[in-house]
């Protein structure tokens, strides 16, 4: 170990990683506790499976190009899309979105490390072993060839198909246990950042100056308290139906198999609230610093987040407008749906009003960011669409619903997601990444996106429901099928850009310096990469943009909040 | 260095109402832009042909003119916006005004959106009730919908008939009313029923009991399949509702109702195959009225041959994909729930003669 070498309260001791014994490495990494390790892990863990899930459903594009095609059996078609599912949303979604937290918001609120480093360490791990379970089940006990027994029941595994009787063997119980593991794994992490945010922010930052994206993950992650918790709950009712004969689910003997969809989107749509949050955060942070402008009405953006979290928790059964609930309950849900509509409205005009008179800089943060706008604003007018139940009736289980919420998992999440690569790519490595492949990746990705999930709409309004692994000739979706294929070549062309940005750019980036934007949050007050204490003086804060009050010193946010 | 002091500005809201024909306007070509797109489509939900079907039609084009004036609204404001207020050389030594937020502003686009919300709730609700909070005059037919792993089982209780995967029902004039109600349900997992010319999906689900109603007011076939995923052959579980005049509906039933051909004088293929057939398990499957196959599990097979399609719609109802299914239902439909009856080939051919007479 060499010795400490401290300049100007700055630590200048970062061993090069040439010169450590590679076992030292790995050791250091499966036994850190350090946010920021952890961090850089779930983002890792996460992009893997990104590619994985990824192969899924190109592999599933090119069974639907054509109609009565032959490339897949149904049976591995089925399992695609429940894998694809399952692992999109419980081992890319939320680990990469963990993985941010985990990493930001210490740092943002001047704080050394989350409040249980430990038991950081044991949600990822724990969520780590969850996934690699849940990819067994394809070699299960039948082989490696694709064919063993991976679950077929649809990422929401309706009841009663996944009944013992419906469902032989162990392949729903993959889902079951690698689902549940997860689960223990969010709450964990979700404990973690509510109580970080809540107890250990630094001197002078008040609940009403935290930066809006720890706002965002302490609204997340409360709502992951409330949403995992009903998931979990089913699928233990699950297990004991399909093991200990139970009767929850089981509509043979008189269970219900509603009963299963209610619990399933009590979590569900939550979730997908959960898995969005963070992408507002990012957006939050990266339009404010390249429009050159405070963020446009903090409050109203505060209390539309919380506003979303709580009207989130009452909309569940606008996925289940066509099961039979009867008029009034189907009513309630429109409006509770339609509702949740006006913060999320808000808080997009807080973002063009903050455009709005800005110096707008298109560095490739920003164009990722710009992409999400106009993206989120499709996504939420199809979502408006779905929340009227009759017009739900025929577009609900159909392409349109899928084109509707890939819209927002990948024209929103992930186009924030990759902006804030961009934006906190400097901060974690100390390098830039290379502008030039980030404007082909955006290019590449965003044309290909548009190609897949803007003409995926029609076939829905065409009739095609969703999960079925071919389709008829002569119902006229054949060539928007094939359309839909095409961007996913496109999309895996920007993928590979941007995977290969990431690498090189680790290596041969230009040196980015504490403060390569010239941002207003503490995270760019620290050196980059921080050192392991993150801050060597516990930082204080007079405003919501502490960095703001010190360059312009005659002009500080503390005058006008 | 120059610095700008922070002040709170107005900015004009851009707003503007459009008369209602506008958006109706606007809505429609889009729909008859997709319509024509394909116009072919037999399952285009811009193609109603029911009642349920064009209400929803209706109450979508309000849908859509709405989300798309916001859209343009929007989504212009923020082009212009972008282009505007770009970064320009001139401005890299100061920052612009911060302008931290306005209270007029904020109200205003939270009232407006809550307008928009009270328009499309209300809407909403009166199509809600219009479909589902009805009551079932006493002119219509009734028809009794089971779903199965992967076929269609249709029961009339009207007329005692029973049969499977092609559901006739009369058209109903507009004039004078006589809807088809299904009363739906499940006898394993979860389906959907999805016509979409006709109505909306409406869920198939074991341990509840679903209705719904259509009245398609011109004669024809109109195609759907099931909506909720339902297992291996999920794909293939096809909807053909055969909508027929009146006449021709009370001739279709007519002949339902009667029990299966029996009589083969001058067929000995066919003849040899009913025995065959009641010597074999599959009559504890399948049902054919007037014989000793009483079985449930599978479709009623009584008037087979009077069918155009075999599996759900998943092939052409001729001897020789007949004679493939019994061989080997995987050959056809992969992850069917028939087992494939290993006949010998004498045996497949008479059962199969037997069965293409049954009218």
């Amino acid at each position: 170990m060499s010795t400490t070498h401290v300049v100007d309260g700055i630590d200048e001791t970062l061993t090069p990683l040439q010169g450590r014994p590679p076992l030292n490495v790995v050791y250091e990494w499966l036994t850190t506790v350090d946010h920021k390790k952890i961090g850089l892990m779930y983002i890792a863990y996460a992009l893997i499976f990104l590619i994985v899930a990824g192969v899924e459903a190109t592999l599933m594009r090119i069974q639907l190009a054509i109609p009565n095609n032959h490339f897949v059996s149904p049976q591995v078609f089925n399992q695609l899309f429940t894998m694809h599912g399952t692992t999109m949303v419980f081992f890319v979604g939320m680990p990469i979105l963990f993985g941010f937290g985990n990493y930001l918001v210490p740092l943002m609120i001047g704080a050394r490390d989350m409040a249980f480093p430990r038991l950081n360490a044991f949600s990822f791990w724990i969520s780590a072993f969850a996934g690699v379970l849940l990819y067994f089940s394809y070699v299960g006990a039948s082989g490696l060839y694709a064919a063993g027994s991976a679950p077929d029941v649809g990422w929401f595994a309706y009841a009663p198909l996944t009944a013992k009787v419906f469902s032989p063997g162990h392949s729903t119980d993959y889902w079951t246990l690698a689902v549940f593991l997860s689960g223990i794994g969010s709450i964990g992490t979700a404990l973690n950042i509510v109580t970080t945010i809540i107890c250990m922010r630094c001197k002078g930052m008040k609940m009403s100056r935290m930066p809006l994206l720890v706002w965002l993950y302490l609204v997340m992650a409360s709502l992951v308290f409330v949403a995992v918790s009903p998931l979990t709950a089913a699928q233990i009712m699950l297990t004991f139906d399909r093991y200990i004969g139970s009767h929850f689910f089981d509509t043979q003997a008189g269970g219900s198999a509603v009963l299963w969809m209610h619990f399933f989107w009590i979590f569900g749509h939550p979730e997908v609230y959960v898995l969005v949050l963070p992408a507002f955060a990012f957006v939050n942070e990266i339009v404010p610093v390249f429009s050159r402008k405070a963020i446009f009405g903090y409050p109203a953006m505060v209390a539309a987040s919380v506003g979303i979290a709580f009207i989130s928790l009452s909309v569940w059964a606008h996925h289940m407008f066509t099961v039979g609930m009867g008029a009034a309950a189907n009513t309630f849900f429109v409006f509770a749906t339609m509702v949740i509509s006006v913060p999320t409205g808000i808080k997009i005009f807080n973002w063009l009003a903050t455009i709005w008179g800005g110096h707008v800089i298109f560095r490739t943060p920003m164009i990722f960011c710009v992409a999400f706008l106009f993206q989120f604003l499709v996504a939420g007018l199809t979502g408006i669409m779905l929340s009227v139940a009759p017009f739900d009736w025929q577009l609900g289980n159909s392409y349109f619903v899928v084109a509707h919420f890939h819209y927002v998992l990948v024209g929103a999440i992930l186009t924030a997601l990759f902006g804030a690569f961009y934006y906190w790519y400097p901060k974690i490595t100390g390098r830039m990444m290379s502008e030039t492949l980030g404007k082909w990746h955006f290019w590449l990705f965003i044309i290909g996106f548009h190609l897949t999930f803007d003409f995926m709409h029609v076939p829905g309004l065409l009739g095609m429901p969703r999960r079925i692994y071919t389709y008829e000739a002569g119902r006229g979706w054949e060539g928007w099928n094939i359309i839909v294929g095409i961007g996913a070549i496109f999309q895996a062309a920007g993928t590979l850009c941007f995977v290969y940005n990431l690498i090189e750019s680790y290596f041969k980036g230009k040196e980015a310096g504490p403060d390569p934007w010239d941002a207003w949050t503490l995270e760019w007050s620290t050196t980059s990469p921080p050192p392991d204490y993150n801050y060597a003086v516990l930082p204080a804060v007079r405003s919501r943009r502490p960095l703001w009050d010190l360059k312009h010193p005659d002009d500080p946010d503390s005058d006008y909040e | 260095m120059f610095l700008s002091p922070g002040r709170k500005k107005t900015v004009h809201c851009v707003g503007g109402s459009n008369s209602n024909w506008a958006l109706r306007a606007v809505a429609c070509s889009f729909a008859l832009l997709v319509n024509r797109i394909d116009a072919q489509s037999p399952t285009n939900i811009f193609a109603p042909a029911a009642t349920p079907a064009h209400s929803i039609f209706n109450l979508s084009m309000l849908v859509f003119g709405v989300t798309l004036v916001i859209f343009l609204v929007v989504a212009g404001l923020l082009l212009y916006a972008l282009i505007r207020y770009r970064h320009r050389p001139e401005n890299s030594n100061h920052e612009p005004a911060q302008i931290y937020g306005s209270n007029q502003i904020e109200l205003s686009w939270t009232v407006i959106p809550i307008l928009i919300v009270v328009v499309l709730f209300l809407s909403t609700t009166r199509v809600i009730l219009g479909t589902q909070a009805i009551p079932e005059p006493d002119s219509a037919m009734n028809v009794t919908v089971i779903g199965h792993q992967f076929w269609w089982e249709y029961r009339y209780p009207q007329s005692g008939v029973v049969t499977a995967n092609e559901l006739h029902i009369p058209t109903s004039d507009p004039a004078h009313p006589t809807p088809t109600y299904l009363t739906m349900s499940s006898a394993d997992v979860a389906h959907s029923f999805w016509v979409p010319r006709l109505a909306g999906k409406t869920d198939v689900i074991p341990n509840k009991i679903n209705t719904m109603w259509i009245d398609p007011a011109q004669a024809g076939l109109y195609l759907g399949q099931c909506a909720q995923y339902c297992g291996t052959q999920h794909a293939k579980m096809l909807l053909r509702v055969y909508a027929q005049s009146p006449a021709d509906f009370a001739a279709w039933i007519n002949q339902q109702e009667q029990p299966a051909v029996q009589d083969f004088a001058g067929n000995a293929a066919a003849a040899e195959g009913q025995v065959v057939f009641m010597r074999n398990a599959c009559i504890n499957c399948h049902a054919i009225k007037g014989t000793v196959a009483t079985g449930r599990f599978g479709p009623d097979l009584t008037h087979l041959a009077s069918r155009d399609t075999l599996a759900s719609g998943a092939v052409e109802n001729t001897a020789e994909n007949l004679r493939k299914w019994i061989d080997n239902p995987n050959s056809i439909k992969p992850g069917s729930l028939m087992p494939s009856m290993h006949l010998n080939n004498h045996d497949l051919d008479v059962i199969t003669a037997y069965l293409t007479q049954l009218r």
